[in-house]
């Protein structure tokens, strides 16, 4: 049994992985979730905001990371329009306009159709440069953004008049799949101007660990991976669409279902992996 | 040919293992096409996008607007199903082994993903904050309606990126491709310039205030304690935790002491306390790529194949 096992194709053990991904998929298996401490602090830096607040939305996400990041900007938006706070919409992924669209597409315009482009919402679309564009907008926004995403003049849409750079909003939220995301968010806007604005983000799971220790006074509070997508999610929902949410905001519970199968199935070949390895060990030592 | 008849046996068995690998490579795809193609014919959901006209824009078609009548098969989206999802087959196909299949979807994620990328650059910077500065009259002419025609102030300092930006293709022509050394030098400076004042104010002298603000006040614990409350312990511990481990990792990266004795004890803890960092990392990176996994098996069982629309 320890031979086969030892030599087994690691072919098997991918389609046991995929298997245990698709079998919850297929079911639709999902389980409760209870909002850890980081996901409640995001909860509620956003609960804080009143009416009208400006909210920055840094979008630095693509669709590769779109199964880890989509069901927490869609919450994330949810969240705020429920708020009616004004979001303003950026990226400094080159994609990330796109999934900006995506998430007006999906939540602002279906869910909140009374909401106004330009009055309500704006999207000022993608600038490259990385850190350098955050580092330019926290002092002067038409520097590098004298237009919206649609080529419209700032000046020319009215909720952008009065804004002359990011220290104006009242909280930034930033979902990141990577460089630049979240960390440079935290080292060029939110530590050298943290008495202006706070910070709070979702980011991926890759990236997770390495933003604790940024918590709580340069980063409010983070969404870790799809995990605390479920967990905010949850929260949302619950206040704000508590009676049979859509199906787009309930992604990342769903997602999670599959992620304990999986992990169960992770831990047992770690844990099968570490005995083979003794009982070798032990073989050739006898 | 080896003379050794086990060999010769051994031979023989992989050549049948790879005849047969070989039909069922060619069999398993045919089988697949004939499916999708019976259930293609059987399930008007699969593979296909149903869109509706809402005031002149193409909306996506909810169920109710299929019942009424009033949503159309959308070809170019549908078809743009189709080909997610032989990409996304010949991606996963690697898993298998490397083939050519695989090959063609990666070089098309990679061809595609560097024009895209080109494409948007131009559109997103070169346009509106290069030719916009330099020549806002003519850019608003073909470009950008919204854009004000005033030239700002020291508009002119914007030919300086121009002529660096000519400067770096430059690298394409032979002769001249130490032009392109100028542009590049200060690429790297700007940014080392600018990831330094970052990091040092964000990283080194934040986190040493983090650290030490993890402490609770000696009033605070007087007052909790008095209170009967506990927890403030806790925090206590918990920072007291954070500093050792911080001091111990900074032990185990210090080699100009030779780690023996004392310092080896604190420079193992150092190892244990990066260890449970990489387990953290690892455990959230797994759960990223189960995600991952997760967004293309919906993909492909619900907007593809749309086996849970049935």
């Amino acid at each position: 049994m320890i031979d086969f096992l030892n030599n087994l194709d690691r072919r098997w053990i991918f389609l046991a992985m995929g298997l245990s991904v698709l079998i919850p998929i297929l079911l639709k298996t999902e389980f409760p979730e209870t909002a850890t401490a980081q996901s409640q602090a995001v909860f509620d830096e956003v609960e804080k905001l009143k009416p009208g607040d400006k909210v920055l939305m840094a979008w630095d996400w693509d669709p590769a990371s779109a199964g880890e990041l989509e069901p927490m900007a869609t919450a994330f938006a949810l969240h705020c329009a429920s708020k009616k706070l004004k979001l303003y919409f950026m990226a400094i992924y080159p994609l990330g306009s796109q999934m900006s669209e995506n998430t007006i597409n999906d939540v602002i315009k279906v869910d909140f159709p009374d909401m106004k482009y330009g009055e309500d919402y704006v999207n000022l679309g993608y600038k490259p440069g990385y850190e350098g564009v955050i580092k330019v907008i926290v002092n002067n926004l038409r520097e590098l953004y004298p237009t919206d995403a649609r080529g419209t003049n700032l000046d020319q849409i009215p909720m952008c008049r009065g804004v002359t750079n990011i220290q104006d909003m009242k909280l930034i939220i930033n979902v990141s799949s990577g460089y630049p995301g979240i960390k440079e968010w935290v080292q060029y806007a939110a530590t050298p101007y943290k008495n202006k604005f706070k910070l709070v983000g979702g980011c991926t799971g890759v990236q997770a660990s390495l933003m604790y220790p940024y918590i709580p006074q340069q980063l409010a509070g983070q969404l870790g991976a799809i995990k605390g997508a479920a967990e905010y999610e949850n929260l949302v929902t619950a206040k704000y669409a508590p009676d049979s949410p859509r199906e787009i905001y309930k992604e990342g519970r769903r997602r999670m279902g599959p992620q304990l199968i999986a992990h169960m199935l992770m831990i047992t070949l770690i844990v099968l992996g570490n005995v083979i390895y003794f009982v070798q060990r032990s073989r050739g030592a006898a | 040919m080896s003379d050794n008849p086990s060999q010769q046996n051994d031979d023989l068995q992989k050549s049948k293992l790879e005849i047969l690998e070989k039909r069922i490579w060619m069999t398993v795809p045919l089988l697949i096409f004939v499916v999708l193609l019976v259930r293609f014919n059987n399930v008007p959901e699969m593979g296909r996008y149903y869109a509706v006209d809402i005031g002149g824009s193409v909306e996506p078609a909810t169920k109710i607007d299929r019942a009424a009548g009033l949503a159309h098969v959308d070809i170019d989206r549908s078809i743009g199903i189709w080909v997610s999802a032989f990409l996304t087959i010949g991606i996963f196909s690697f898993l298998y082994k490397d083939n050519p299949y695989y090959k063609v979807c990666e070089s098309l994620f990679i061809g595609i993903s560097a024009a895209y990328w080109m494409v948007l650059s131009f559109w997103t910077t070169i346009v509106p904050n290069l030719f916009g500065k330099l020549f806002p009259t003519w850019t608003q002419s073909w470009a950008l309606p919204g854009l004000p025609t005033a030239h700002e102030g020291d508009w002119w300092l914007y030919f300086i990126p121009l002529i660096l930006g000519i400067m770096l293709l430059m690298r394409l022509v032979p002769n001249y491709g130490w032009m392109a050394r100028w542009p590049l030098a200060f690429i790297i400076g700007t940014t080392a310039g600018l990831r330094l004042i970052g990091f040092l104010q964000a990283d080194f002298w934040g986190q040493i205030i983090n650290t030490v603000d993890t402490f609770p006040s000696y009033e605070l614990i007087s007052t909790e304690i008095s209170a009967r409350n506990y927890d403030v312990l806790a925090k206590l511990f918990n920072a007291i935790l954070i500093v050792v481990s911080i001091l111990a990792c900074l032990v185990y990266f210090f080699f100009s002491i030779e780690h023996k004795g004392g310092v080896a004890k604190v420079a193992r803890f150092g190892i244990f306390v990066l260890m449970v960092t990489f387990g953290a990392g690892f455990g959230f990176t797994v759960m990223g790529r189960i995600a991952l996994l997760a967004i293309r098996l919906e993909f492909l069982i619900n907007d593809w194949l749309a086996l849970n629309a049935v």
